[in-house]
């Protein structure tokens, strides 16, 4: 046992470190898309970034609610995981004090859950992203 | 400005762009990538048919 504990410590020591593993994933969190587009996958980066905005911008304007940083109900850390993986995009939501959300419109809800799968869309771009950068997919 | 989606165009957008991500990042080839969007999609919008549906049935 202490033998193979050993030899993962050794092999572990042995891989290269690849800065595009650290960059990708960070900067594609970010501003979604831009982990593949640094990596020239251009048309893809696109796509994400059109995706993702879209769907975070359009949640905005059906009134939807940004959750902020608590340690409430469960379910609104939750939203707080989904929100905060659209990066740049949260930031700037929470910086200008929008998404607060209109119980008036009956859609509202659909625009909160819009943002949080946005966001949470954006977290599998970054673990996409990083993929990419180690080589595990082209 | 506000922008205000019926039910089925809400679960449209959603499905549109949900799609598109799904089919970058769980495909390899771009012509894996374009069947596996279009499978989630027809899935997405197939699902919330069939749902409403369901309701309507057990409403009844």
């Amino acid at each position: 046992m202490a033998n193979s504990t050993a030899g993962k410590a050794r092999a572990g020591a042995g891989e290269p470190v690849n800065m595009m593993a650290i960059v990708a994933p960070a900067i594609g969190w970010l501003i979604p898309g831009a982990g593949h587009a640094i990596q020239k996958r251009w048309i893809r980066g696109a796509l994400l970034l059109i995706s993702i905005s879209t769907l975070f911008v359009l949640g905005l304007l059906m009134q939807g609610r940004i959750y902020k940083a608590n340690g409430g109900d469960i379910l609104d850390m939750l939203g707080f995981v989904g929100d905060v993986g659209a990066g740049s995009l949260y930031i700037v939501t929470l910086a200008r004090d929008w998404g607060q959300g209109a119980i008036a419109f009956a859609t509202a809800d659909y625009g909160t859950k819009f943002m949080i799968v946005a966001g949470l869309l954006n977290f599998i771009a970054v673990a996409d992203a990083y993929h990419i950068a180690i080589g595990k997919k082209q | 400005m506000t922008v205000t989606l019926n039910h089925f165009s809400a679960a449209f957008v959603f499905a549109l762009f949900a799609s598109i991500v799904f089919g970058i990042t769980h495909r390899d080839t771009a012509r894996e990538m374009i069947r596996y969007g279009l499978y989630c999609f027809a899935m997405f919008l197939g699902g919330t048919l069939v749902a409403g549906w369901a309701m309507w049935v057990l409403r009844r």
